[in-house]
């Protein structure tokens, strides 16, 4: 039979709970400012959605420097949720990403689940198209020791209480440095979550071997990049496995292959972060890179292999 | 700001581990002003995975040039390219030096290279000397060894007075750009006061703001720190600056350039 050639160009639209994005690529929360830092280098519009800095009540400084250090194919970070807090973000930073038609997701962080309320309240009343409770910045004290993402309780608390106050979607944003991801991906379900977002960075350090010194002013930072790809894939995989709600997936994706890896074990999005950093045109090209590929395969709608992942039978 | 693909022209050694690019990059050279820095994505590869800063060194026509020292893994492989490859470059980036808008209150300026300092205070220098041809500039220039002397010449073409110190004394003065600074002041005659610009080690730096300090003289210095973004998004270079109590600045945003009174060193 005589193949039809393909002139129809792939659909690369996804829904993602309620949000409708133009393509699944994201910019991952922390990478890209506020949205301005970016905007003369590329088309905003063109993304999938952005995630902003992660915002928290009361202005935050920040840890003290030395904050970022390159290890192999990777970078450590220990930013500690510097931000200009919420009135600043709603005041300075929110007008300019209103320009922009691109869906924006704000990161919020608190230190309490009534804080993690009340910045939910606040942002409820603006033209955002959903909230990402980020749950896991390994770069902050927390009163328990433990980040909200490593406790299921805490994750239970959070996310069902800010659930009562906004009818926006909410992402959770889950840690890897945990044992069993999966388990806690269904907590998030549980508690009202509509969309998980994976992985934040794993705990890590680096030190100077001449000067027997941490590298980092804060000694462990949370690390990125190419290097944790394999293990994101695979917690992505796993949550895809454990839960119906759709997973926005990242780690270290720095082209479209990349970024298809993600979407065919799992995640219905997928988000750029390190890559940013290194050039800012990646999430283009990821972009691009996607339709390429659909139209290659014969891919009309980029949700048709969304977990398609191939498994030998058993 | 822009990030373009550029050519490279030439590339050569110009001292021990120190080299010269020059780089085909219209839009770059169009933009860039003295103090400002381009990111360097020096190969394909993840190892290293980011990009690396250098400040532009000058801008002839559409071509800019960069100087820089090979200090590791990024630098070894920049050192390595050969003319006509293409580098993916992000620029002009970063607040560079301010030039004095008013020159009526200032007659002097005085530029401190401590190293590859030089790199950025040579465009400042042919920048003034074409901005502001009334000024008189004196470039202190300073090197670990007469070797490792860059831009002599460079300074003296656009017309500025220069001093050499060398650490080792083989050439100069024996010691740091900041001592012999600190020998030639107060300036003679009945002048104003000069206006300082420093790019150097750190070390240098923080003395730059001891004398700036003791002599009550303006001073900006070109802060160097291991960048990620390059573009104020990340928050990974930051430096602390004197606030109500203190806070923090972006070396690549707000900076290269600081007030040196506004740094708070360690």
């Amino acid at each position: 039979m005589m193949r039809k050639p393909k002139r129809e160009l792939p659909s690369l639209a996804i829904h993602l709970a309620g949000i409708f994005l133009r393509n699944p690529v994201m910019v991952a929360s922390g990478t890209f400012g506020y949205g301005e830092e970016y905007a003369e280098l590329l088309d905003l519009n063109r993304l999938g959605a952005i995630v902003t800095k992660t915002i928290t009540l009361k202005p935050r400084l920040g840890n003290e420097p030395p904050r970022i250090v390159e290890t192999a194919s990777g970078i450590l970070n220990s930013i500690g949720l510097q931000n200009v807090g919420l009135n600043g973000f709603v005041r300075d930073k929110l007008a300019f990403l209103k320009k922009y038609s691109v869906p924006l997701i704000v990161s919020i962080a608190g230190e309490t689940s009534e804080e993690y309320v009340q910045l939910a309240k606040r942002l409820g009343g603006e033209e955002i198209e959903g909230l990402e409770l980020n749950l896991s910045c390994p770069n902050i004290k927390y009163k328990r020791g433990l980040m909200f993402a490593q406790d299921p309780q805490a994750i239970h608390r959070v996310v069902s209480r800010v659930r009562k106050v906004t009818r926006l979607p909410l992402i959770v944003k889950l840690s890897p440095n945990v044992t069993d991801i999966a388990s806690l991906a269904k907590v998030c379900e549980e508690s009202g979550a509509n969309v998980v977002s994976l992985i934040n960075t794993f705990t890590a350090m680096a030190v100077d071997g001449e000067s027997r010194r941490p590298i980092l002013r804060e000694i462990a930072g949370g690390l990125s990049g190419p290097a944790i790809k394999p293990i994101a894939l695979r917690m992505v995989y796993e949550v895809h496995k454990a839960v119906k709600i759709p997973i926005i997936g990242m780690g270290g994706i720095m082209t479209a292959s990349d970024a298809l890896e993600f979407i065919i074990v799992g995640a219905r999005a997928v988000a750029i972060g390190t890559g940013n950093f290194v050039d800012p045109r990646i999430p283009i090209k990821v972009i691009d890179g996607i339709s390429e590929y659909m139209i290659k395969h014969g891919i009309r709608n980029i949700e048709s292999i969304v977990g398609n992942l191939r498994c030998r039978e058993s | 700001m822009v990030e373009i693909e550029a050519k490279i022209l030439l590339n050569e050694k110009v001292g021990p581990e120190r080299y010269k690019m020059i780089l085909s990059a219209p839009e770059i050279a169009r933009q860039a002003k003295p103090g400002q820095f381009v990111h360097v994505r020096v190969g394909e590869g993840y190892n290293p995975l980011l990009r690396r800063p250098f400040s532009v060194h000058r801008v002839k026509g559409q071509k800019i040039e960069i100087l820089y020292k090979v200090v590791g893994k990024g630098t070894d492989i920049l050192s390595r390219k050969k003319n006509g490859e293409f580098l993916d470059i992000l620029g002009p980036l970063g607040s560079g030096y301010r030039s004095p808008s008013d020159t009526s209150k200032i007659s002097d300026v005085i530029l401190v290279a401590g190293g590859i300092g030089v790199a950025s205070l040579l465009f400042l220098a042919e920048s003034l000397s074409v901005t502001s041809p009334e000024l008189s500039i004196l470039a202190i220039i300073g090197a670990k060894d007469k070797d490792e002397l860059l831009c002599e010449g460079d300074f003296k073409k656009v017309g500025c007075q220069v001093k050499v110190a060398t650490e080792n004394g083989t050439e100069g003065y024996r010691g740091l750009a900041s001592d012999l600074l600190q020998k030639c002041l107060p300036l003679s005659g009945n002048r104003g006061k000069p206006l300082v610009f420093a790019c150097g080690p750190l070390g240098m730096l923080k003395r730059m703001g001891e004398i700036s300090k003791k002599h009550h003289l303006p001073c900006q210095v070109s802060l160097e720190e291991h960048l990620a973004c390059g573009v104020g998004a990340c928050l990974g270079c930051v430096v602390k600056v004197k606030g109500s109590n203190y806070t923090y600045k972006r070396v690549c945003r707000d900076g290269p350039v600081f007030d040196v009174c506004e740094l708070v060193w360690k």
